[in-house]
């Protein structure tokens, strides 16, 4: 997480700060398709953004409307004050980083980087020391008169990101910067863009699939389905407090055990199978006394052992499936009605002194407040 | 057999280039005779070497002199390189706009588009360049048109002038031009110009800084395919240019079937093709360094 945001940079709880993005009642549509339904957003000055989702949820076109290249059929978009309709991508202080980076490919690294300030009113004069900064902030010194061609992947998405804030923009769009990377690279990258965020002190609004991307470098992470954000939060409530089953499947790994709420309170029991002693979680937001609700647990917040333990909820099951992961190892437990619930446990020991095999009976085990209880 | 492979494209070139090729300069360096063929020395290989020998012994350089005592010679050279490169940039402003369309336009629209560029190949050449006549005469359709519209109130000599042997060469060679360009220009990836917008320029700023350039393996490309046959042209200014429209290859024809005089015509030929095989090597290299880039 970016280190001002764990000084307590949390514009966004602040009543009084002044966001420098805001969409309201934003709506877009495609014909007859709706791509973003009447969204409601803003967007503070510094913060690192993640619009995190699924393939056509709508993402990509929420940026491409602060970049300029979509119009909005209905509502407003605001930056920096100014509200954003009719003017185009070359008049807003917004710079893109695209996701196939559309570098120039005719112009060397160096002037590809130069091509927006060659276009601004700053002077010849300065061009090339503007162009000699962003070199050295992405590290590419010495490779300024090299063409797109002839550098690696890892070094034309540092290219595409010195363009895109050589102009000092306000905001910075980046629609799946990391995405043409392998894992390694691509983890090395969310540090750097981190850092880079950080130094220029620019707005970061970031467009991704990948949930993970989205955990490491966000201050905040939008949750968006079918045109609609789902929940906007930080990365540790979007985990931790999903306040929909949707949110909690979609980022990380989650159990979720249905049936029907009963004796909510600050936590609520859920009814979920004939004859089982009910499961208590936290009670998470919109549940009904006696409507259909959901349990919801993150697998490493279940524990699994051979011997009942002392715990708040404790079911028992059948181990049918052990998925090694070299550092950690996910047990699929079968429960007695069929439900299939996952428990993870760092391998602290070696694999051979694992105690625990397939068709073993076990204990799975919470406490009262690891599991959080929804409405479906 | 690798080695066959590559062979045949050398024995095709071997067998209907560089053959006729020795054929001709040979004539060319022969002497204009009253005989059939119309030249001398002829090669007798029944007297074996001293035959070869007292062939050899005749050649001479002379008919290249020739062509450079007659002014006629380098004025046609000069005056078809003229027309050749105004025609070429006709059909480069003719040809741009319409392959930029095409590649704008609707991807179901295109298949349409490339054919109606293409039809015209469906029809003899001749019997198109023929169709001009009746358009561009004195009392062809253009002049009609231009009458009953009021813009001319006498019909303008257009054909049998250089203007029409532009059209006719703009008209004839513009698939090649709009072809290549397509080709590159279909290629160009949008969000390019997206994100010179999003860097600051209009569109058509983004047209001539992104577009032009990257642009411009396929205008290289139209222009050298225009450029070289429309050199050598002889049907089109033959049909439609004037008695004043000087090209090579109409002199050519001239010295050929009017002179019979093949060995100035064979020379007139040999330089032609030494004056092609520039742009033709300027040619090649361009398609080699965009290969070159392209990997």
């Amino acid at each position: 997480m970016p280190s001002d945001h764990a000084s307590g940079f949390a514009p966004w709880e602040d009543a009084d700060a002044t966001p420098l993005i805001s969409f309201d009642g934003v709506t877009k549509r495609f014909g007859a398709f709706t791509a973003i339904d009447n969204i409601d957003l803003k967007i503070y000055p510094r913060e690192f953004f993640a619009l995190l989702g699924p393939s056509g949820c709508g993402k990509t076109t929420l940026m491409r409307m602060l970049g300029g290249f979509e119009d909005v059929t209905e509502g407003t978009i605001t930056i920096d004050g100014q509200n954003m309709a009719g003017i185009p991508a070359n008049k807003r202080a917004v710079n893109m980083m695209f996701q196939s980076y559309a570098l120039f490919p005719h112009l060397s690294v160096a002037d590809n980087i130069a091509f927006g300030l060659k276009r601004s009113d700053m002077p010849k004069s300065e061009i090339q020391g503007r162009v000699d900064e962003m070199l050295r902030l992405v590290q590419l010194q010495k490779f300024a008169k090299r063409k797109p061609h002839q550098i690696s992947g890892g070094q034309r998405q540092r290219v595409a990101l010195a363009r895109a804030l050589a102009k000092a923009p306000k905001l910075l769009l980046l629609d799946e910067p990391l995405g043409a990377l392998d894992k390694k690279l691509r983890q090395e990258t969310q540090f750097e863009l981190m850092d880079i965020q950080e130094k220029t002190g620019t707005t970061f609004v970031i467009v991704t699939h990948d949930q993970e991307e989205a955990m490491t470098v966000a201050s905040r992470i939008a949750v968006m389905d079918n045109g609609l954000l789902k929940q906007v939060d930080t990365p540790d409530r979007v985990y931790e407090t999903p306040n929909s089953v949707y949110v909690a499947d979609f980022i990380g790994d989650v159990n979720i055990i249905t049936g029907r709420a009963a004796e909510v309170g600050e936590k609520t029991q859920l009814i979920w199978a004939e004859g089982a002693t009910p499961i208590t979680g936290m009670t998470g937001s919109r549940v009904a006394q006696g409507e259909p609700a959901s349990f919801v647990i993150r697998p490493e917040k279940v524990s699994i052992n051979k011997t009942e333990p002392e715990a708040a909820n404790k079911v028992q099951g059948k181990v049918i499936d052990i998925a090694y992961l070299g550092n950690m190892s996910t047990y699929h437990v079968a429960l007695p009605d069929g439900t299939i619930v996952k428990s993870q446990t760092a391998n602290n020991r070696r694999i051979a002194r694992r105690d625990i095999t397939w068709e073993d009976q076990v204990w799975l085990s919470w406490t009262d407040t690891a599991g959080l209880v929804l409405r479906d | 057999m690798r080695r066959l492979l590559i062979s045949i494209p050398y024995l095709w070139l071997l067998i209907l280039f560089l053959v006729p090729f020795g054929i001709v300069l040979k004539i060319a360096l022969s002497d204009v005779a009253l005989s059939i063929p119309p030249y001398t020395p002829q090669l007798d290989l029944s007297e074996g070497w001293t035959g070869f020998r007292a062939f050899w012994a005749e050649l001479d350089l002379e008919n290249f002199w020739f062509l450079t005592e007659d002014d006629l010679y380098w004025k046609a050279y000069l005056s078809s390189l003229k027309i050749a490169l105004i025609a070429t940039f006709l059909t480069l402003l003719v040809g741009f706009p319409i392959a930029y369309g095409m590649a704008n336009a609707p991807d179901h629209w295109r298949p349409t588009l490339m054919l109606l560029i293409i039809l015209p190949f469906w029809t003899s050449f001749l019997i198109r360049v023929y169709a001009w006549i009746g358009i561009l005469s004195n009392e062809g359709f253009l002049n009609q048109f231009l009458i009953w519209t009021g813009i001319i109130a006498e019909p303008a000599k257009i054909l049998n002038t250089d203007i029409a042997v532009y059209i006719g060469i703009v008209y004839t060679y513009l698939p090649f031009m709009v072809l290549p360009i397509y080709a590159t220009l279909e290629k160009l990836d949008g969000t390019l110009l997206e994100a010179a917008e999003d860097l600051g320029c209009t569109r058509i700023q983004a047209f001539w800084s992104v577009t032009a350039p990257l642009s411009k393996p396929g205008i290289i490309a139209g222009c050298f395919l225009v450029f070289i046959p429309a050199l050598g042209e002889f049907v089109i200014p033959s049909l439609l240019g004037g008695s004043d429209t000087l090209m090579i290859g109409k002199v050519l024809w001239e010295e050929f079937f009017s002179n019979r005089d093949w060995p100035v015509a064979s020379a007139v030929a040999v330089i032609l093709l030494l004056i092609l095989v520039v742009p033709i090597i300027l040619f090649q290299r361009n398609e080699q360094k965009q290969r070159e880039a392209e990997q």
